[in-house]
């Protein structure tokens, strides 16, 4: 099992596990952060280099399948793919950038924060790579244990409840998904876990039905989706802040991801049959957590809510199953990732200085810190998806494909629009402009590390959105497959 | 046979090493030894080497499975005598009797390993619970392991009166004690036979602890002395539950449309019961007595479809339980009291101890890689492919998910909380490692669990 590493996927997971396992024996917390940083840096190196072998004649290179439990219908196999490649980028990408985001002496036991860190990213990138169904569940669990422990350690106050309940949700979802992913492996023709064979299993209609609810709590609990949301706002407040980064950029990723891999092609009719009133719930969901962000007075919690509706829309996006959707959607996925991780960045950086979390007693930062703002105001432009960042691209066929879906939805989820605008913009004005208050008194403009990191947060935000066309052509095959799925029937 | 002639003459000569051995100084490393020569006499006869030959009239026959079983149950002891054996001896009094004990039990469980008449399940039981008996009361200035003894002894002789009854039906409606010829002849159940089948169903809960017979558990095993409920929530366990499998499947397996309905009831009633119950324990022993409940509710699947995966399954299942909750009490027993609080901030102190306990409580949850997993995911498999009774599936994720609530208390204590000022306990360092030797198999039966259930 150990054996071949002549491959991109093996590479992917086994390094950062190795440089995790090698973080907790460390000593000192320079070495773990070089270790971190090395290994991660390292990961992204191999996927960038991946993306030179896209081509079909390099499948040996992109997929593997050791032998792991014969008896049981599983074997160890890992793809990438268009959809994979894509979200371990963003995974490689997201990873590094937080690691120099963490400022030095800040966590006790470094060794271990750095470690867990680590365990967390293998844990996703096997997510996004399984094309087994027990791997698939294995690494949808182990992604879970690290973050449980990092936010228990190192968060707030009320860590240790808020996370718990975040525990208890997701693996509750998870256990749904066990009992739909053994019926599925039941009724494949040959007894196998792996996702072919989920493709070819013949379901009679109820069938169809239940096991569809039975993934879909699941991955919505884990985007998570009205009004399976409520774990959400607490936990992302509670975690430290780089892991907060990673669960709303790249964990809640992994319920979207669910739904395109697994859901969308396994139960095309149930999809169907139950699109319409799932995805009113979604976008009514969308309204209210907009609605609930206008309110926030927590800089936390403003993006925490701003995040279920960007989330809900994405979701909502994948239940019209319109071509033209899956494609936003999924380059959506990517750019919600770094502008929301970009929101994190600035909202950490403000409450480290002047130790407040609330909007209210903020304001003026400005004038303190030129550099911060301008970055911040783009960041905010790309939240609320303007022409020429990298949200626009997405929100905007998503938009399109409601639109094809049903008008009228089209036309209430385009209010999330408005108010995205709104809370948004209310936030920049509060916090950065207008006199300085007495928090920000004395307030220091950002360094060359930090420097660095939005540079290039900036650069991807506006690279996305103006010259989009070679993320759609690393989906383009993917999407289709799971589109040509809904013409046959 | 082999492990049944071992294990009683290897009981006698422990109970002979208490008056050379006054000090304890070899009474622990005999009994280990002692229960590897029983491990390995039964595991050449699961290779085909049986040492004795005696004719039972066909009333013990041991099969591939029973004796896969019985090298299980050897082996957790074996766990069971290096992790807690030391502080067996330190903490009793005549503790080589004890371990004498503990081999008689042995060689009771190799009796239901192989049995195939009613006569031989009603003596394996009694051979194992009358020891036990004894080890429930054997801290003697404590009234609360003399009642738990008490209360044990009543409870278990009500259960075993119970049993012989329904025997006793049986014999009256077959003619025979034999379990093979109650499957022959139609497929209809007479009266006498359902009562029969009744009789043994409610006794058999008695013993493995299944709502709504359990009432008895949590005092008993909370009233004993941590050392021996360490055993008896484990071996004993699976010994009894195996017991239950092999009757229902051996001697009922051809009704098993009629009697189905009541264990999936008794199996979705101690689920629940032994779920909620956990959750509002303040001491880690009870919380445990109600866990073993809660987790017999999910061996309870298992009797409850007889499929090939469930029988897989249990014993998986057996082995992940046994070496997580024996770990667990390893640490347990050198406690003084037994509340949640003692735990805070062990790993501040004990980062190694931890990490054991913390794998072990992950099993216990059921968290992927670690051989709690499988044993779930067995139970579930057994359940869906059986296709009749969705709800139990779905009932049964959600008790795993309440489940997480007072496991995950305990890792809470240990890795979260400040730790407590004051008394602090030592583990040596040969402990340490064999503690975490053993939670390093449920990890390796976590990866490959097909190593364990291939051998059946």
């Amino acid at each position: 099992m150990f054996a071949a590493f002549d491959n991109f996927p093996a590479l992917l997971i086994w390094l950062p596990l190795a440089g995790g396992l090698i973080s907790f024996f460390l000593k000192s917390e320079k070495a773990s952060k070089l270790n971190a940083l090395f290994f991660s840096v390292l990961t992204l190196a191999v996927l960038s280099v991946s993306l030179l072998y896209t081509d079909p004649k390099h499948y040996l290179l992109n997929q593997v399948s050791y032998v792991w439990l014969p008896n049981l219908g599983s074997s160890f196999g890992l793809i990438l793919d268009g959809l994979t490649r894509l979200l371990c980028l963003l995974t490689a990408i997201l990873f590094p950038l937080v690691f120099l985001m963490i400022p030095e002496g800040r966590y006790e036991n470094a060794n271990r924060f750095y470690g867990l860190m680590l365990l967390t990213q293998c844990g996703l990138l096997g997510v996004f790579m399984a094309t087994d169904a027990l791997v698939f569940y294995l690494f949808w669990e182990l992604a879970l244990i690290p973050v449980y422990f990092l936010s228990s350690i190192w968060g707030g106050e009320k860590r240790i409840r808020a996370t718990f309940k975040f525990f208890i949700y997701t693996f509750l979802g998870s256990l749904f998904l066990l009992i739909g992913i053994l019926y599925m492996y039941l009724k494949t023709s040959t007894g196998s876990f792996g996702l072919v064979a989920f493709y070819n299993a013949q379901l009679t209609l109820t069938e169809q039905y239940v096991v569809f609810f039975l993934f879909f709590i699941a991955f919505a609990i884990k985007m998570p989706i009205f009004p399976l949301h409520t774990w959400q706002p607490e936990a992302y407040e509670q975690a430290p802040t780089p892991v907060t980064m990673i669960l709303s950029g790249v964990m809640v990723k992994m319920g979207l991801f669910g739904l395109l891999r697994w859901l969308l092609p396994l139960f095309p009719k149930a999809v169907q049959e139950f699109s319409l009133p799932i995805i009113v719930v979604i976008i009514f969901g969308v309204l209210y957590a907009s609605v609930l962000a206008l309110k926030q007075d927590n800089i936390k919690r403003l993006i925490a809510y701003s995040s279920i509706a960007h989330i809900g829309l994405m979701a909502a996006g994948a239940f019209t199953v319109k071509e033209v959707a899956m494609h936003g959607l999924t380059l959506q996925l990517f750019s919600h990732g770094i502008n929301i991780v970009a929101f994190w960045m600035v909202a950490d950086l403000i409450e480290r200085q002047t130790g407040v979390s609330k909007i209210s007693e903020l304001g003026g930062i400005a004038r303190k810190a030129p550099q911060l703002a301008i970055f911040f105001v783009i960041a905010a432009f790309a939240n609320i998806a303007l022409p020429l960042t990298n949200a626009f691209v997405g929100e905007f066929m998503i938009f399109n494909g409601l639109y094809q879906y049903n008008p009228w939805i089209a036309g209430a989820a385009g209010l999330s629009i408005i108010l995205a605008a709104a809370y948004t913009l209310s936030l920049v004005k509060n916090t950065f402009f207008g006199e300085p208050a007495a928090a920000v008194a004395s307030y220091k403009d950002i360094r060359p590390k930090e420097s660095f990191v939005f540079a290039t947060l900036t650069v991807l935000i506006f690279f996305v959105g103006i010259f989009p066309s070679p993320f759609f052509k690393l989906i383009y095959e993917t999407v289709g497959l799971i589109v040509n799925r809904y013409v046959i029937i | 046979m082999n492990a049944i002639i071992i294990s009683a003459l290897w009981g006698v000569l422990m109970m002979y090493i208490g008056f050379v051995d006054k000090n304890n100084k070899i009474t622990v490393g005999f009994a280990v030894v002692g229960v590897l020569a029983v491990l390995i006499g039964n595991w050449l006869e699961y290779l085909g080497v049986p040492f004795f030959n005696i004719n039972t009239n066909g009333m013990l026959i041991y099969e591939r499975f029973g004796l896969m079983f019985n090298n299980v149950i050897l082996f957790c002891t074996l766990l069971y005598f290096i992790l807690t054996g030391e502080t067996i001896a330190k903490t009793t009094s005549s503790s080589s009797d004890h371990f004498a004990l503990i081999f008689f039990i042995l060689a009771g469980a190799s009796v239901i390993a192989g049995f195939k008449s009613l006569l031989m399940l009603f003596i394996g039981i009694e051979i194992v619970s009358i020891p036990l008996y004894v080890l429930a009361g054997s801290d003697k200035s404590n009234l609360k392991s003399n009642e738990a003894a008490l209360k044990y002894f009543l409870m278990g002789s009500f259960s075993t009166g119970l049993m012989l009854m329904g025997i006793a039906f049986l014999y009256g409606d077959a003619g025979t004690f034999y379990i093979e010829p109650m499957q022959m002849g139609l497929a209809v159940l007479s009266p006498m036979k359902s009562i029969g089948i009744i009789l043994l169903l409610a006794s058999m809960s008695f013993k493995v602890s299944a709502a709504p017979f359990h009432f008895w558990t949590p005092d008993v095993y909370d009233g004993t002395p941590t050392v021996f409920t360490s055993f008896m929530a484990t071996v004993v366990k699976s010994i009894a539950f195996f017991a239950f499998l092999k009757l229902f499947d051996g001697a009922f397996g051809k009704f098993q449309q009629d009697w189905k309905l009541l264990v999936a009831i008794l199996a979705a009633a101690t689920l629940i019961i032994g779920n909620l119950t956990a959750v509002f324990q303040q001491s880690v022993k009870r919380m445990l007595s109600y866990s073993s409940i809660a987790q017999a509710g999910f061996m309870l699947l298992g009797v409850y479809t007889l499929n090939s995966f469930a029988k897989q399954g249990m014993i998986l299942y057996f082995a992940a339980y046994s070496i997580a909750t024996i770990g667990i009490f390893a640490v347990l027993a050198q406690f003084k009291d037994h509340s949640i609080e003692e735990f805070n901030g062990l790993s501040k102190k004990h980062p190694l101890v931890s990490l054991s306990l913390l794998i072990s409580l992950l099993s216990l949850a059921g968290i992927p890689l670690t051989a709690g997993f499988f044993g779930k995911y067995y139970m579930l498999l057994a359940v869906l492919k059986d296709g009749e009774m969705l709800w139990l599936a779905i009932l049964a994720i959600l008790c795993a998910a309440i489940s997480i609530y007072y496991y995950f208390r305990v890792i809470q204590a240990i890795y979260f909380k400040p730790p407590a000022e004051g008394a602090s306990v030592q583990f040596s360092n040969r402990f340490t490692y064999l503690l975490l030797l053993n939670s390093l198999l449920l990890i390796v039966l976590g990866i490959h669990p097909d190593w364990l259930t291939t051998l059946l």
